[in-house]
């Protein structure tokens, strides 16, 4: 039993942190740590540079141009790039469908396909959720009816993901009705140029465009673009969801954010001191901090015993998407209350990093009222995506506790 | 990093598995605690045998030179059994207090002897007036030059005051007390500390059992005269050292805790997969399902905190050492709290009734969160180590 680094993981976060230091574009950094509007243009570049440096894909295996790192080592990568201010990957390319890729697709739809995924040139997105089908995925009705060496899909995806970013989808669809709902699953990958495909825009809470409903009519798509074997899907899309949830304790992002709030509560002031002089404040900061200690000794917990014994990550993750989530959305909710009435504000343009502000503006309001509020507001989707808490404790209830 | 424990560990842990199965049930444990001494004497040697009463000590004294992670292994067992024996005050707080802070000579005197099994000491820092506070001393040790009675004429101290609700009190053979020999009520300084034997004149014990079964009392010292040698520590700086180990003791208890949340988990899961009601098992019912997850979650990250605890409790930086063990406390103390009136719950009316063990774990538990300072107090004190002037460090690991 040892908390402490070893000296090569040490020398190994070193070599991270230096490496971003140098080569993280400043202009990314400035808005990932003032928390403003972030562009597809802004994570392709990071792309490109950490592919460059091999570090493209760090959680993939060596042979398919990944790191084979060790979960320690991943864990610290990924905590140095919250730190600096580094933009996440796309998660839906890198941690989702490639890992289904590697697993399930033929060989030349992984030599076309993760190449491309790694360089930064095709941005995925996801086809899964449907209006009838949220928590209960398995009776989606998106529909693939095999004609000839194509498919037509026909249907309606929604709560996508920056598909208004992508080159590519992948969809979850139904290629059989008969038998039980899981039965009838594919798993499709679909060009998004392809004709018959209509996106509109879900303007969310806080005002901003990052999801999307998007229509299939007759959409043509090859058959060899099918992953695997037709009505196997749901398996792959259970696969799929372990991955998803590897990085859903979120410590990184929890740290920055922890940090920046500590920031926050230092610099404002409450009756003529700092608010974090405010015992009834901090000490809210120091229960979502107790939250946070916790939560990553759980975390590094799950992942040294998954390497230990050499399996996947199981139904655990959910205990750390669970509280990743009330974590994060704990601390934007206490970095926005840390601005008291100077969280009301909302200036759309305030979220563009060349924004200037009305000379008149007060000062403290310019550096950190902007993104508060609405990060706040966004972060109530944590609870709900990737399996909402109470599917998560559905799941702890039947695979973890038996019930 | 590194989570798993050693072959050694392993197999003291399943000693001590053992020793709870076949030595230890409810049932007995129950007679033990109703008994006149409060715990079992024999239980007591055997420890020695295991050479659990010399685990923490360095071996030169006699002792196995063992971690805080080997004090947690114990402790989880010690929570999972309900055992009654005074392990904490005996081995952890004063055993740890005396290995830390005193003279050579009286390493060698007291060391062995606690590993031996011979000699049972209490902890005695704690003042009605001073609610946690180590520092709140109004017992007071004058410096008395005349002839003694002790300690064939030599100078010695002379101590006044009251201790209470000293843990394992009524069987120790002797206490660790603080007295103030300057300063005032409050001051982190002046205070020094004293061993003092059980059978010293002057002292007298109000002893009674406490809501989980073990045994504490009141101390009172009405001039008890005590020698230069039974000083611990610098006099007038033992704040400090007595800090040190109740932080070694904070951290013990947190594993205790969690060997309880764990049993009463497991306890809990089987009520609700056994009662049937309404013609199914109660764990069916979506409600239940997710306040077991609930408890479940609380477990794994009360295991984590007290994790930390164990690995920074040995640490000579105070302030991370503090920030280590008050956090898991106070953490601790909250998922205890969740998980004990839980557990109850779900087990209707059985969570109520003395017959069944889970009320007894529940009792520890909360005794638990009231001893060493509480969860608000744990809290407050790993808070004000936010301040921008206290320097805390951003992160434990």
């Amino acid at each position: 039993m040892d908390l402490k680094y070893t000296r090569e993981e040490a020398a190994f976060r070193a070599d991270v942190r230096a490496f971003f230091e140098n080569e993280l574009p400043a202009d990314i950094r400035a808005k990932t740590r003032l928390g403003k509007r972030l562009r597809k243009d802004d994570t392709t570049r990071w792309q490109e540079i950490l592919y460059r440096r091999g570090w493209g894909a760090v959680m993939w295996p060596q042979r398919f141009g990944g790191t084979d790192w060790s979960v320690v080592q991943q864990h610290i990568f990924e905590e140095e790039r919250a730190d600096i201010g580094a933009p996440p990957q796309n998660a839906f390319s890198l941690k989702m469908l490639a890992p289904v890729l590697m697993k399930f697709a033929n060989a030349a739809q992984q030599e076309y396909f993760l190449p491309r995924i790694i360089r930064g040139e095709d941005w995925w997105c996801q086809g899964y959720s449907e209006p009838g089908s949220g928590s209960d995925l398995a009776s989606l009705r998106t529909s693939a009816v095999r004609s000839g060496d194509h498919y037509l899909v026909n249907g309606q995806k929604t709560w996508n993901s920056y598909g208004q970013y992508a080159d590519w989808i992948f969809c979850l669809v139904r290629t059989a009705t008969e038998g039980r709902p899981q039965q009838g699953i594919s798993f499709l990958l679909i060009d998004m140029k392809t004709p018959g495909i209509t996106l509109r825009p879900i303007i969310t809470i806080d005002g901003e465009h990052e999801i999307n409903e998007i229509w299939f009519e007759n959409v043509r798509v090859p058959v060899h673009n099918l992953v695997g074997e037709e009505n196997k899907g749901w398996t792959y899309a259970k696969f799929l969801l372990t991955h998803e949830r590897t990085n859903n304790a979120g410590i990184g992002a929890c740290k920055r954010a922890l940090k920046k709030l500590k920031e926050i509560a230092a610099d404002q002031v409450a009756n003529g001191r700092p608010l974090i002089e405010d015992s009834r404040f901090r000490d809210r900061i120091a229960q979502v901090e107790l939250e946070l200690m916790a939560l990553e000794i759980t975390n590094l917990r799950v992942l040294s015993a998954t390497a230990n014994e050499n399996r996947a990550l199981g139904p655990e993750v959910s205990v750390l998407k669970i509280k990743g989530s009330e974590i994060i959305q704990q601390l934007a909710e206490l970095s926005m209350h840390a601005l008291g009435h100077d969280a009301l504000p909302y200036l759309r343009e305030a979220l563009e990093l060349n924004w200037i502000a009305e000379p008149k503006l007060a000062e403290h309001y310019r550096a950190y009222a902007p993104p508060l509020s609405g990060q706040y507001f966004n972060q109530r989707k944590t609870t709900i995506y990737a399996g909402s808490t109470e599917i998560q404790k559905n799941i702890i209830s039947q695979m973890i506790l038996g019930l | 990093m590194d989570f798993s424990y050693t072959e050694e560990q392993m197999a003291l842990q399943e000693t001590l598995q053992r020793f709870i199965a076949r030595d230890y049930d409810f049932e007995r444990r129950r007679a033990l605690a109703r008994s006149a001494l409060g715990y079992s004497a024999e239980a007591w040697s055997q420890y020695a045998e295991l050479g659990l009463l010399a685990l923490p000590f360095p071996e030169e004294f006699g002792g196995l030179n063992g971690s805080a992670v080997d004090i947690m292994l114990v402790m989880e067992l010690i929570g999972r059994g309900l055992l009654l024996e005074p392990f904490l005050s005996t081995v952890v707080l004063c055993g740890g207090l005396i290995r830390d802070a005193a003279s050579e000579a009286v390493k060698r005197s007291v060391l062995p002897q606690i590993g031996a099994g011979k000699l049972k000491l209490a902890l005695a820092c704690y003042e009605a007036a001073g609610r946690y506070a180590l520092s709140h001393v109004a017992c007071t040790a004058l410096a008395d030059r005349g002839a003694l009675r002790v300690n064939g004429g030599g100078a010695g101290w002379r101590l006044s005051g009251s201790k209470t609700v000293v843990l394992d009190a009524a069987s120790a053979d002797g206490f660790l007390v603080s007295a103030r020999l300057s300063g005032d009520v409050a001051a982190a300084d002046g205070i020094s500390l004293f061993l003092v034997k059980r059978d010293a004149p002057g002292l007298t014990l109000i002893a009674y059992p406490t809501q989980s079964g073990g045994r504490a009392a009141d101390l009172h010292l009405e001039d008890v005269m005590v020698g230069d040698d039974a000083l611990i520590g610098t006099p007038e700086r033992a704040l400090p050292v007595i800090e040190r180990a109740v932080d070694g003791g904070l951290a013990a208890l947190c594993a205790e805790a969690v060997g309880i949340i764990v049993s009463l988990n497991e306890a809990t899961l089987n009520h609700l997969k056994n009662r049937k009601q309404f013609g199914v098992a109660i764990g069916k019912f979506q409600a239940l399902q997710h306040r077991m997850a609930d408890m479940l979650i609380a477990a794994e990250q009360a295991r984590s905190m007290a994790i930390i605890a164990a690995v920074h409790a040995g640490s000579d930086d105070v302030t991370e050492r503090r920030r280590a063990v008050s956090g898991a406390k106070a953490y601790i103390g909250q998922a205890a709290r969740l998980v004990g009136q839980q557990a109850v719950q779900l087990h209707g009316a059985m969570g109520v009734v003395d017959d069944l063990i889970v009320s007894h774990y529940f009792k520890r538990l909360t005794m638990i969160d009231l001893s060493l300072g509480d969860a608000d107090f744990h809290l407050g004190r790993f808070s004000d180590l936010l301040r921008p002037a206290a320097g805390g460090p951003m992160s434990v690991t």
